[in-house]
């Protein structure tokens, strides 16, 4: 593991970008094969160096280069810093990376923008490599926008379609919300420690005594502000919003972004930073906000008939599990599920596409139905990727959830283990409501469409394939056996200093998640297979729920709306044009007045001029003969 | 004799295009701006490349009797920050004249004289250390501007330039009197060097007197309503000129004379003046945000970073200036780039209203592309230059003794409404169905455009991954601004927020 590789590893990606953005133009259907050749290189470095290296003891951590002097202080620096933590991410970013380039050369094989598309996908894990090889704050910052930009960019890829380019905008804003706050933390870190490099400001947040901050002590303010970015990028309550817009972008974007890699950033960070959310005592925090997200999103998921929609808010939810395992210290239970969601959700999502392509971009719902014979390899697929994240016994999604919910419970958190274990039923309904709405029963395709419905071609579906695999399995490999798993004992040393030492027995908790997983499945089953599904909302609640709680329009009345009048009434019209025009203007007006009345004195009348010589004189003379 | 030849170069030039518009054609009288503005960047660049990083003395030096009997000279030199705006003008000059190629539809001789003549007067502010030589070149630079806007400018070109001529020589006259003032008091000298070492009298209104002429300038809310008139009616050119540079002359008067000659003055007025700045950050970018005109949104967008900058020059700290420094450059190659594009869409519909476009990518895709990278460096993303002189800025506030953190957490709202304003106006202008039938026939950038646009492009990223080029030049004349703003007893022994220098040693030890 030498730094050349990783810089290689690094900015393979960034080669890809620059070649499809400067001569996307002449290549044609070349750039998503160059596009994916950059993404692999990265892989193959990550899989056969990184990864034996680490598992064998290694870290890398190096300064590359100073990038921005402080005086008197640490500079900050551009440098990696690999450990188990950091290639975990590797392996996700660049394989099921790689394996969605692959498949977008198929999905994207009739949009004449595509070498632009996959410019913005190379530029997108260079981004997210940065991001993950960071070693410190400020570096993961670029990565942490960079991805924004690029999902920015994806979201409004087709920018003619003004829904596309809203939904961009907003993700943009939304997520710079969020990153006021990580901004803040880095400054508030900085100020208290002289420094921003993982390593030695950990060292120093354990060790060094530090003043207080906004009444506060210095670490509970910095991680919950850090927590404040994270909860913008990973789509938690109250930004979530964003997310479930950023579906108006091509699908196996997100498949990549919004499921598998950029929207689990902020767990990443908040595990990264696992030493300062220990001291600070915050995790407890970021708990509660992941699992009242992971509810609050799963009963939006129940009432949308969107497809891609469903997957979005059940994306939503999944990270709020992810934050509820950090935030209850398991980070590598935590860290194990944003791996096996990678895995099934960027399945599902790329499913999803693979329907959408079948179905000239259908994506709703009621639209559907029956196309389990006429999409076998989506069908199946798309079941496996379910299963796993209902939970289904013995399925990657089971492990991984399952590590969580027991976690909580032995953090002493049990309202929170109640409500995930509720969250959990809801997954499986609505996952298979969805698999019974669109796979089985009668078709409502229109009958034009029906009529070139067809499988995807071996590019779609070979990625599909690759991705079920583990789906079905991984869960079992690197997670069997609790504590002593692979998982654990990989990442065990990154996060040391975690909390509970005391497990109760996992059998029972394994039990009764499969229990709730099989529940859910049933009841959907019970309420959507071979019915005629769907109806519009008619109780208050159900509207309640399909109108997504009308957050969006309350956000807009409550922020949007008043800003934008206050800047243009109040700022712009009154103050700037006119009170402080006005102002200007008046003195401009009174100095002409005064000017033009004084010009009225030189008359060019020569008698004039005498009498009031004469007058003057008279004065003069009067004031200095007499009163004086 | 190097810094003469840099700030006369432009002046022959200007002359030689008066005499020879007769002889030559049009074009000719281009050529010659361009060579001679290209032969200026080239001399300035020996400026950099002889330029001592490890001193904080003026570099460069020249020094006459000019008019020997009062005591003016002919006093030059430069140091770590004067270098950087030297050569900012010197580099966008060029790149002026290349944008205006085939924009003026009348009196090209006298068009490009005005704009050679001003980039004497630029250089000239930036390099003189006499007082009144400085008040000569700041006053003449009002004199070939008000000529560019007054004559090559839009509508209401008239309104505009008598706003702008006014309003900056109300504070200048401020300044004259402050100026004279000084000289009286100190032995009637107007060497700067030399009152760098006194300790002055009456530094509140002094100092008053100056930072009014340069808060005019910058501009400071609220004395900023002259910037978005003179914006819309100049001619591309000049609103290149007077973002990038112009505005610059108020901010570098600021490092260079109210902090370092009257720091009792600096300590007074620093409560009000970064209140001022951070009213201007949120209140210019809201402002701009509902805007209907690209030049005006851009003007406004301006207010709010150069409060920025001037929150960052009274952080006085290392991070603070410096970053204040390095954004004054960062807003000139930004918003000259911005204004560049805006001028070149205006040239192909003669309009710069934001409902007039709409689909552009579509017509334009190169065009998209630089504007695309320039709206991002406007908004500071990482990686691109302005996020390094933001964070720098922010970063300062921050750990400054001068003022509560609570006007960074206000200031670092404006990142958000950054986004707002300027992803929203591109949203409007580049994207949706390209539904006018004046926006289909548009023609993508020509090569002309490309070559002046890819210049600028190259120093937003060299700058956002490797700042420390600009950086490491300035660091010592920083040190020796924040020396003299700290040299009175007045202002307290300003220990740094946090004592390092051993930890640091350390740190340094185990990051290696």
């Amino acid at each position: 593991m030498s730094k050349g590789l990783i810089t290689l590893l690094l900015i393979s990606p960034l080669i890809g970008f620059l070649i499809n953005g400067l001569f996307g133009k002449w290549l044609k259907n070349v750039s998503g094969w160059i596009a994916s050749l950059a993404v692999l290189i990265s892989f193959i470095i990550s899989a056969f160096v990184v990864f034996p290296a680490v598992r064998s003891g290694g870290e890398l951590k190096e300064t590359l280069y100073e990038w921005i002097p402080i005086e008197r202080i640490e500079s900050l620096n551009i440098g990696f810093h690999i450990d188990a933590l950091t290639t975990v991410m590797l392996l996700i970013i660049t394989g099921v990376g790689f394996l969605i380039h692959i498949y977008s050369i198929g999905y994207m094989s009739h949009d004449s923008g595509r070498a632009r598309y996959f410019a913005y996908l190379n530029l997108f894990v260079f981004a997210m490599l940065i991001l993950v090889l960071a070693n410190n704050y400020l570096m993961m910052f670029i990565g942490w926008e960079g991805v924004g930009l690029c999902s920015y960019l994806l979201i409004g890829y087709w920018f003619e379609r003004k829904s596309a380019t809203d939904a961009g905008k907003k993700a943009f804003i939304v997520n710079r919300i969020g990153d006021f706050g990580f901004l803040l933390g880095m400054l508030t870190l900085f100020a208290a420690f002289g420094t921003l490099g993982f390593d030695t400001l950990f060292e120093r947040a354990a060790t060094n005594t530090y003043e207080q901050v906004f009444g506060a002590s210095t670490l509970i303010v910095a991680t919950l502000l850090l927590l404040v970015g994270a909860v913008g990028k990973s789509a938690q309550i109250p930004l979530y919003v964003w997310l479930p817009d950023a579906m108006e972008g091509p699908t196996p974007v997100s498949a990549l972004i919004h499921a598998a890699t950029m929207v689990t950033a902020g767990v990443y960070m908040v595990a990264r930073s696992s030493i300062l959310f220990n001291l600070a005592h915050t995790g407890v925090v970021v708990a509660w906000i992941g699992v009242l997200t992971a509810l609050f999103a799963a009963t939006m998921a129940l009432a949308a008939n969107d497809i891609k929609r469903v997957l979005a808010y059940s994306t939503v939810s999944q990270l709020g599990y992810m934050f509820v395992g950090v935030g209850v210290g398991a980070y590598t239970s935590g860290i194990f599920h944003l791996m096996t969601h990678a895995f099934f959700k960027g399945l599902m999502f790329l499913t999803a596409g693979s329907v959408m392509h079948a179905m000239s971009d259908e994506l709703d719902m009621r639209k559907m139905g029956g196309l389990k014979s006429k999409l076998p390899i989506t069908y199946w697929t798309f079941l496996i990727g379910a299963l796993a994240i209902a939970g289904f016994p013995l399925l990657s999604g089971f492990w991984s959830k399952d590590e969580i919910l027991h976690n909580a419970w032995d953090g002493g958190h049990q309202v929170i283990f109640g409500i995930g274990l509720l969250t959990a039923f809801l997954t499986a309904f609505y996952m298979f409501r969805l698999i019974f709405v669109v796979f089985h029963g009668e078709s409502r395709v229109d009958s034009e469409v029906e009529s070139h419905l067809h499988e995807s071609p071996p590019v779609m579906w070979i990625p599909l394939v690759l991705l079920a695999i583990p789906s079905l399995i991984i869960g079992a490999i690197v997670g069997w056996g609790g504590e002593d798993s692979a998982i654990h004992n990989f990442l065990g040393d990154v996060f040391t200093h975690h909390g509970t030492s005391d497990h109760s027995n996992p059998i029972p908790f394994m039990v009764i998640s499969s229990i709730v997983g099989i529940a859910g499945i049933l009841v959907a089953g019970f309420m959507y297979r071979n019915k005629a599904p769907l109806n519009e909302p008619t109780n208050p609640l159900h509207k309640l729920i399909a109108n997504k709680y009308y957050i969006d329009e309350i956000y807009n009345a409550v922020f949007v709306q008043p800003i934008r009048g206050v800047s243009h009434y109040l700022f712009w019209k009154i103050m700037d044009v006119s009170i402080i025009d006005g102002l200007v203007n008046l003195t401009a007006f009174i100095i002409r007045g005064i000017g033009g009345s004084i010009r009225r004195l030189q008359t060019g009348v020569v008698q004039a001029y005498v009498v009031s010589m004469v007058i003057g004189i008279i004065i003069f003379l009067g004031y200095y003969l007499f009163i004086r | 004799m190097l810094l003469s030849a840099v700030i006369f170069l432009p002046l022959l030039g200007a002359i030689l295009i008066a005499l020879a518009r007769h002889i030559l054609g049009e074009s000719g009288l281009k050529w010659i701006a361009l060579i001679v503005t290209l032969l200026t960047f080239a001399v300035s660049l020996s400026l950099y490349t002889g330029f001592d990083a490890t001193t904080h003395e003026m570099q460069f030096k020249e020094q006459r009797p000019w008019i020997a009997g009062l005591g003016i000279s002919y006093h030059l030199g430069i140091d770590g920050i004067s270098l950087w705006l030297v050569l900012l003008t010197t580099f966008l000059t060029p790149l002026c004249v290349l944008a205006a190629w085939n924009s003026i539809e009348k009196g090209t001789s006298g068009f490009m004289s005005s704009l050679l003549m001003l980039e004497t007067a630029m250089i000239g502010v930036f390099c003189a250390l006499d007082l009144f030589l400085f008040y000569v070149f700041w006053e003449a630079m009002l004199i070939p501007m008000y000529l560019l806007i007054g004559i090559w400018g839009g509508h209401r070109r008239i309104y505009a330039t008598i706003k702008f001529v006014l309003y900056t020589m109300a504070g200048s006259a401020l300044m004259l009197v402050g100026i004279l003032y000084l000289y009286f008091q100190n032995d009637n000298t107007f060497n700067l060097m030399t009152l760098y070492g006194r300790t002055l009298s009456h530094q509140n209104l002094l100092f008053l007197a100056f930072f009014i002429a340069f808060a005019i300038k910058v501009p400071l809310f609220p004395f900023h309503t002259w910037l978005p008139d003179a914006h819309v009616e100049a001619p591309t050119v000049g609103s290149v000129i007077l973002a990038g540079v112009l505005l610059k002359m108020g901010t570098y008067g600021i490092v260079r004379f109210c902090l370092p000659l009257f720091p009792e003055g600096t300590a007074a007025y620093t409560p009000l003046i970064v209140t001022l700045s951070v009213i201007g950050i949120i209140y210019g970018a809201l402002v701009a945000m509902v805007q209907p005109d690209l030049k005006k949104l851009v003007a406004y967008s301006s207010v709010s970073h150069l409060g920025f900058v001037v929150l960052g020059l009274f952080a006085l700290n290392h991070q603070g200036v410096q970053g204040g420094i390095l954004q004054m450059i960062n807003h000139g190659l930004s918003t000259g780039a911005l204004f560049l594009l805006v001028g070149m869409i205006y040239e192909r519909r003669h309009t710069h209203m934001i409902a007039d476009f709409g689909g552009l990518s579509k017509q334009m895709p190169i065009f998209a592309v630089f504007f695309m990278i320039v709206t991002l460096s406007s908004i500071g993303l990482p990686g691109l230059n302005g996020f390094v002189g933001e964070f720098m800025i922010l970063l300062g506030g921050f750990m400054s003794d001068s003022f509560s953190k609570v006007y960074v957490i206000i200031a670092a709202t404006g990142v958000i409404f950054a986004a707002v304003y300027m992803l929203w106006m591109f949203q409007r202008v580049m994207f949706g169905k390209l539904d006018n039938p004046k926006n289909q026939t548009l023609t993508d950038l020509s090569l002309r455009e490309i070559v002046v646009l890819v210049p600028i492009v190259v120093f937003i990223v060299w700058i956002g991954i490797y700042p420390k080029t600009f950086l490491s030049r300035m660091e010592q004349s920083v040190s020796q601004v924040l020396r003299q703003s700290r040299s009175t007893a007045a202002v307290k022994a300003a220990a740094p927020a946090i004592v390092l220098d051993t930890t640091t040693k350390e740190a340094k030890e185990v990051d290696e």
